[in-house]
C-alpha cells in the first residue's frame, strides 16, 4: 500500500502515524510539506494529529487554506482515501471534507485516556476489517473534539450510516454528540476520528485494537 | 517611549536591580568607570541569584558529577549520558516557581518551553517530560486557581510541543501557600557523535539569532526570581514570559534539520537573562568577544531600548554561530519553518562584550569576567535544629482499614489522574509505563529492547525534619523508583529548591541537603549531571520547606522483562524485601502519623546507603531473570498503600497475613529500603524458599507476607476492603477538590 503522511508546521503525531503505517503496510509513506501543490499517486492520504498552526485562530482553520489541501480535495474528489486523526479531523472539517463541527471538551479540559469505541458501520473502507458493532479500545488526545452538528446535518449523518465509530460503554470524553468519534463523507472515501488508533497497534503499546483500522486500507489497496 | 541610555545610576537604581552596595562597587573595580544603563541591566542579569548561583556554587561544587556513563556534566544546557549503541540520553530539570505564582499557566508553560529547549539545543529530540509540583494547603485561597492554571501551562505547551509527559509530583503543604513550586524536567535522545554545546569557536563568524521575535515580556524575570516575595507580588506579572509553543515546535524541528547539515559551530537557547546570557556563554566559553548590533535583532515592539532587548525574556529564541558557508542553507530551513534568522554580530578576538544600538555603542565589557567574576558567597549557616525522635508508644493504635482509606484519599497520596489526564502522556506512540506506576517508560526508538525510565523524587516533609537524611532519602527513593522498574539507574539531575540564603538557618538546610544529597549519590553510583537551584522562595519572612527534588534516568536493557506495579495474577506469593522482621517500624514524619493522627514529628526514617544499594541490586535482578511478576516500593503510606496501589492497579486483591507487632507500624510505617514483589508461585513452593535462601546469601531480608487474588484486600486482621472501595476512595479527592474545593 503505497501512503502519504500530510507534514504542516505544529503537527507532532505525524511520527507515530508514520511509524505505524510502515510497521503495518511494511512501506514508509511518502511525506508532503504543506506548500506542495500535487501529491503522488497513493492509495491513502493522512493527515496526522497535533496542533497544526497552534491551533490559533480556530483548531484546524489556518491549516485547512495551506496549499496542500487544495491537493488532498482534488485527491479525495477522485474517490482517493483519506484519514484525518485528531487535528486531522479538524482540518478535514475546516476543509470542507467533512460535515459538522469539532467544539472545546465539554469538560473544557485536555484529556488523554484511553476509552472504548464502537464500531458504529464496519461497511467502511476503513473498518471492514472490524466486525460490525465490534467494541475495542482506543486511547484519546485532545482539547477540542466535542463533535456537533446542526439536526439536519446529523440526521443525514446517522441515516447515511456515516457515523464509523462511537464511544462506547459511557467513555465519551468530550462530550460529542451521539457519542460520534469518527465519521465518513458521504462517498465514503474519508474518515475522519478523534481517537488515536496509530497509539495503539503493536505489543509495546498495550494492546493492538487500532491495527485493523489501517488493516481495512490495507486489504483493499491490496 | 524608548528608555535611554544615559540614565544616571544611583543607589537606588542600583538596589532596584538586585545588586547590593559591595557588588556594585565589584562592578566599579571591574571596568574602571561607572557603568552605562544597559550595563547595569546586563551585570544584574549576570550577577543574580538566579544566574550566578552565587550563594550556591561553593556547595554544589562537592557534588559527584562523573561516572564512566556520563559525556557531560553541569555546566552546560542540560547533562549527557551514554546509553550504548552510539545513542545518549540528555536531560534536566529546572524551577519556575516565581512566574508560576504570579501567572500559573504562562509560568508553568515557559517553564515547560525552557527545558524543553535546554534539551534540543544539546542536539536531542526530547522524548519524555516530567513535572514536579508543590502548592500550598487545599484549603488556601489560591491553591486551587494555581493547580489549575499550573497543569493547564503544563499541558497547553508539553501537548502542543508533542512531548510525553510520563511522570511527576503533587504535593500539597500550607508551607508553599505563598510559593508553589514547579520544576520542570525533560529528556531527549541524541546521538553520542551529534551533540552540540554552547561553546563558540573561530573569529570573525556570524553569530545568528533564531526563533520568535524579541519582545518587552519578561524583562527582568531572572532578577523577579532571585528576590522573596511581598506584597508587591501583583506588579510584578510583567516580568512572567508567554510561551509559544507552536513557534517551539518549529524551533525544535529547524533546529533538528540544521544541526543534520554541519552548519552549526555553536548554539544557545535564550532562557533567563535572554540575549545577555546566551551571548555572554558562548564567547566567555570559547575565549572570544561578541559583538552585538542590536538593530538587526528581530523585534515584535517597536523602540524598544537597547536595556530592553539584552533584558527580554522573550521565549522561544536561540543564538549560534554558524559555519559562514552554510549560511543560505540555514537561512532557507529557518524560512520555511516560518521562524527569524538574522545574523545579529560576530565573534571577535578580544574578550569584549560589545553591544551596539543606533549607531551607538551602549555597552563594552569584559566578556569572561562577566561570568567568572561574579560574586560568590560563603554564607554563613546553622545547623538546623531537629526534632526529637518519634515514641511509638505515644502514637494510639487506629482501624488499619479506616486508615488505610484516609490515606488513600487524601490530598497527598489520592490519585492524581486528574492532573496526568490533562497531559498527553501518549504521543510518539513509545510510552510503555505513564503515570500511576513507580516510574514513567520510554523505549528507545530504532532500538528493539532498550527502553528509559524516569522518576521524580523528594519528601520535603522529610527534609524538614532533618535536611541531610530527607536529602539522601530523595535520592534514594528516586534510585529505588528506577530499580522497581527494573532499570539501571545511570544519573541525576537535581532541583534546589530553599527559602532565602542570606538567612543561616535556611542556609543550614541547604548545606545540609546537598551533604546528603552528595552521600547518596556517591553510594548509589548516581552522578548528578544537570541541575537547578531555586532560592529565595519565600513570603513575609515565610519560607517553603526543604524542597530538594531529585530527578533521576534508568536504563532498561530488554523492556519486555520490565516490572510494573500491577498484581500480575492470582494466587501468586507476595514477598517484602529490605524490611525488619516486623516488617515496619519507623511512624516518625510518616504520611500516617500527619493524615491519620494529625501529628508531624519525630526524625524522618533513615536511609541505609550500603543496604539500599544490596536489596536495589537483589530485586533488580529478579525483575530481570522474570522471577518477580509484579513490584512497587513502599514510601509515602508504607506497606499498606504499596500494597492497595498494586491492587488498584490491576483489579486484583490480596491477603496479608497479621503482623506479629504492631499492625500501624507494620503496615503504615516508612522505613527506607523495601519493596513488594510478587512471584507466580504458591506460598508452599520449593522454589519460594530457594528464592528467600538467595536473598538471605544476598544480605537481602525476604518475607513472604501474603496471596493475591480475590477482589479483596485483607490485610491482617483488619476488615477486608474490595478493590473497588479503594478505587473510590484514591480517585475521588482531586477531582472534588478541582470541582467546588471540597477537602473532603
Amino acid at each position: 500500500m503505497k501512503s502519504a503522511v500530510i507534514q504542516l508546521p505544529g503537527l507532532n503525531r505525524d511520527r507515530d502515524m508514520i511509524a505505524a503505517l510502515t510497521k503495518i503496510s511494511g512501506q514508509a509513506p511518502v511525506t508532503v510539506w504543506q506548500t506542495e501543490t500535487e501529491l503522488p499517486e497513493v492509495d491513502l492520504i493522512v493527515i496526522p494529529g497535533g496542533f497544526s498552526y497552534g491551533d490559533y485562530l480556530r483548531c484546524g482553520a489556518i491549516a485547512a487554506r495551506m496549499p496542500v489541501m487544495k491537493a488532498v480535495a482534488e485527491k479525495a474528489a477522485k474517490g482517493v482515501l483519506v484519514i484525518g486523526v485528531c487535528n486531522g479531523f479538524q482540518i478535514l472539517l475546516e476543509a470542507g471534507l467533512l460535515p459538522g463541527a469539532l467544539m472545546r471538551n465539554a469538560s473544557l479540559k485536555f484529556v488523554c485516556r484511553e476509552v472504548k469505541l464502537q464500531v458504529a458501520n464496519a461497511n467502511t473502507a476503513f473498518t471492514r476489517a472490524y466486525a460490525p458493532g465490534q467494541i475495542i479500545r482506543c486511547p484519546v488526545a485532545h482539547h477540542d473534539g466535542n463533535f456537533f452538528a446542526a439536526p439536519e446535518t446529523l440526521a443525514r449523518i446517522e441515516g447515511e450510516g456515516q457515523v464509523a465509530f462511537r464511544y462506547a460503554e459511557g467513555t465519551n470524553p468530550n462530550g460529542s454528540i451521539n457519542d460520534i468519534a469518527g465519521i465518513v463523507n458521504g462517498a465514503g472515501n474519508v474518515l475522519g476520528l478523534m481517537p488515536h488508533p496509530e497509539n495503539l497497534v503493536e505489543a509495546a503499546h498495550g494492546g493492538t485494537d487500532g491495527r485493523a483500522l489501517f488493516e481495512s486500507v490495507l486489504g483493499r489497496a491490496a | 517611549m524608548t528608555i535611554p541610555n544615559d540614565i544616571r545610576i544611583t543607589p537606588e537604581l542600583v538596589a532596584a536591580h538586585g545588586l547590593k552596595p559591595d557588588e556594585y562597587q565589584r562592578i566599579l573595580d571591574l571596568i574602571g568607570r561607572e557603568p552605562t544603563f544597559t550595563e547595569l541591566g546586563i551585570f544584574s542579569a549576570m550577577w543574580n541569584e538566579h544566574c550566578s548561583y552565587k550563594s550556591s556554587k561553593r556547595w554544589l561544587r562537592t557534588l559527584p558529577t562523573s561516572g564512566p556513563q556520563v559525556i557531560q556534566g553541569p555546566g552546560e544546557n542540560a547533562g549527557v549520558v551514554d546509553i550504548g549503541d552510539g545513542q545518549c540520553v540528555v536531560f534536566k530539570m529546572e524551577s519556575h516557581n516565581h512566574p508560576s505564582y504570579i501567572e500559573p499557566y504562562q509560568g508553568a508553560a515557559t517553564g515547560v518551553g525552557g527545558i524543553l529547549r535546554d534539551v534540543f539545543t544539546m542536539g536531542a529530540r526530547p522524548i519524555a517530560a516530567m513535572n514536579a509540583l508543590r502548592f500550598g494547603a487545599p484549603d488556601h485561597p489560591k491553591t486551587q486557581h494555581l493547580v489549575a492554571g499550573v497543569v493547564a501551562g503544563i499541558g497547553g505547551y508539553g501537548n502542543s510541543f508533542g512531548v510525553p509527559t510520563v511522570g511527576g509530583e503533587v504535593n500539597f503543604d500550607p508551607r508553599y501557600n505563598g510559593n508553589c513550586l514547579v520544576n520542570a524536567f525533560a529528556a531527549g535522545l541524541a546521538r553520542t557523535d551529534g551533540i552540540f554545546y554552547s561553546k563558540a569557536e573561530g573569529v570573525g563568524l556570524p553569530v545568528v539569532y533564531l526563533g520568535a521575535k524579541t519582545g518587552r515580556d519578561g524583562v527582568g524575570g531572572a532578577t523577579m526570581a532571585s528576590a522573596e516575595f511581598d506584597e508587591t507580588i501583583e506588579e510584578k506579572r510583567p516580568t512572567v514570559q508567554v510561551g509559544d509553543p507552536f513557534t517551539e515546535k518549529c524551533l525544535l524541528e529547524a533546529c533538528l534539520e540544521l544541526m543534520a547539515t554541519g552548519a552549526v559551530i555553536a548554539i544557545q537557547d535564550m532562557g533567563a537573562a535572554g540575549l545577555t546570557c546566551s551571548a555572554v556563554e558562548m564567547g566567555a566559553k570559547g575565549d572570544l568577544g561578541i559583538e552585538l548590533d542590536l538593530d538587526k535583532v528581530p523585534v515584535r515592539e517597536e523602540r524598544m531600548s537597547a536595556y530592553e532587548m539584552m533584558l527580554s525574556e522573550s521565549q522561544e529564541r536561540m543564538l549560534m554561530v554558524l559555519r559562514p558557508e552554510k549560511e543560505p542553507e540555514a537561512e532557507e530551513i529557518f524560512r520555511k519553518w516560518g521562524l527569524d534568522f538574522a545574523i545579529v554580530g560576530r565573534t571577535t578576538d578580544d574578550l569584549r562584550f560589545r553591544i551596539l544600538h543606533g549607531g551607538e555603542e551602549v555597552a563594552n565589557l569584559p566578556i569572561k569576567e562577566l561570568g567568572d567574576e561574579a560574586p560568590e558567597y560563603d554564607r554563613p549557616w546553622a545547623e538546623p535544629k531537629m526534632p526529637p525522635a518519634l515514641d511509638a508508644a505515644t502514637v494510639p493504635a487506629a482501624d488499619v482499614a479506616d486508615s488505610l482509606l484516609k490515606l488513600l484519599g487524601s490530598p497527598d497520596l489520592s490519585s492524581r489522574r486528574w492532573v496526568w489526564e490533562q497531559y498527553d502522556t501518549l504521543i510518539q506512540g513509545n510510552s510503555l509505563q505513564i503515570p500511576g506506576g513507580d516510574a514513567g517508560v520510554v523505549r528507545v526508538e530504532d532500538h528493539p529492547t532498550k527502553a528509559l525510565a524516569f522518576s521524580s523524587d523528594v519528601t520535603p516533609r522529610y527534609c524538614e525534619a532533618d535536611s541531610f537524611e530527607g536529602g539522601k532519602q530523595a535520592v534514594a527513593e528516586c534510585w529505588r523508583n528506577l530499580t522497581a522498574t527494573g532499570a539501571d539507574p545511570l544519573a541525576v539531575t537535581d532541583n534546589l529548591n530553599f527559602g532565602n540564603p542570606e538567612r543561616p538557618e535556611i542556609m543550614g538546610q541547604f548545606v545540609r541537603a546537598i551533604k546528603g544529597i552528595g552521600e547518596a549519590c556517591r553510594a548509589l553510583s548516581f552522578p548528578i549531571v544537570s541541575g537547578n537551584v531555586s532560592l529565595y522562595n519565600e513570603t513575609l519572612g515565610q519560607a517553603i520547606p526543604p524542597t530538594p527534588t531529585i530527578a533521576g534516568v534508568g536504563l532498561i536493557p530488554d523492556w519486555s522483562k520490565m516490572a510494573r506495579i500491577a498484581f500480575a495474577g492470582e494466587g501468586q506469593a507476595i514477598l517484602l524485601a529490605g524490611a525488619p522482621e516486623s516488617w515496619g517500624t519507623h511512624l516518625g514524619q510518616s504520611a500516617y502519623l500527619r493524615d491519620v493522627h494529625g501529628r508531624a514529628e519525630g526524625a524522618p526514617p533513615p536511609v541505609d546507603l550500603a543496604h539500599e544499594k544490596r536489596v536495589g541490586d537483589f530485586v533488580r535482578g529478579v525483575i530481570r531473570s522474570g522471577t518477580v511478576t509484579a513490584a512497587h516500593d513502599c514510601s509515602d503510606g508504607g506497606l499498606a498503600v504499596a500494597l492497595a496501589e498494586m491492587a488498584m492497579a490491576s483489579g486484583i486483591g490480596a491477603r496479608i497475613d497479621a503482623p506479629v507487632n504492631s499492625a500501624s507500624a507494620a503496615f503504615f510505617g516508612e522505613d527506607q529500603g523495601r519493596y513488594v514483589l510478587t512471584a507466580a508461585l504458591a506460598r508452599e513452593d520449593a522454589q519460594l524458599a530457594t528464592l528467600i535462601e538467595d536473598a538471605r546469601k544476598a544480605g537481602v531480608s525476604l518475607i513472604a507476607i501474603g496471596v493475591t487474588g480475590g477482589r479483596e484486600l485483607k490485610l491482617g486482621e483488619a476488615r477486608a476492603i474490595s478493590v473497588e472501595e479503594l478505587k473510590e476512595a484514591h480517585e475521588g479527592w482531586f477531582p472534588r477538590f478541582m470541582q467546588d474545593g471540597s477537602l473532603q
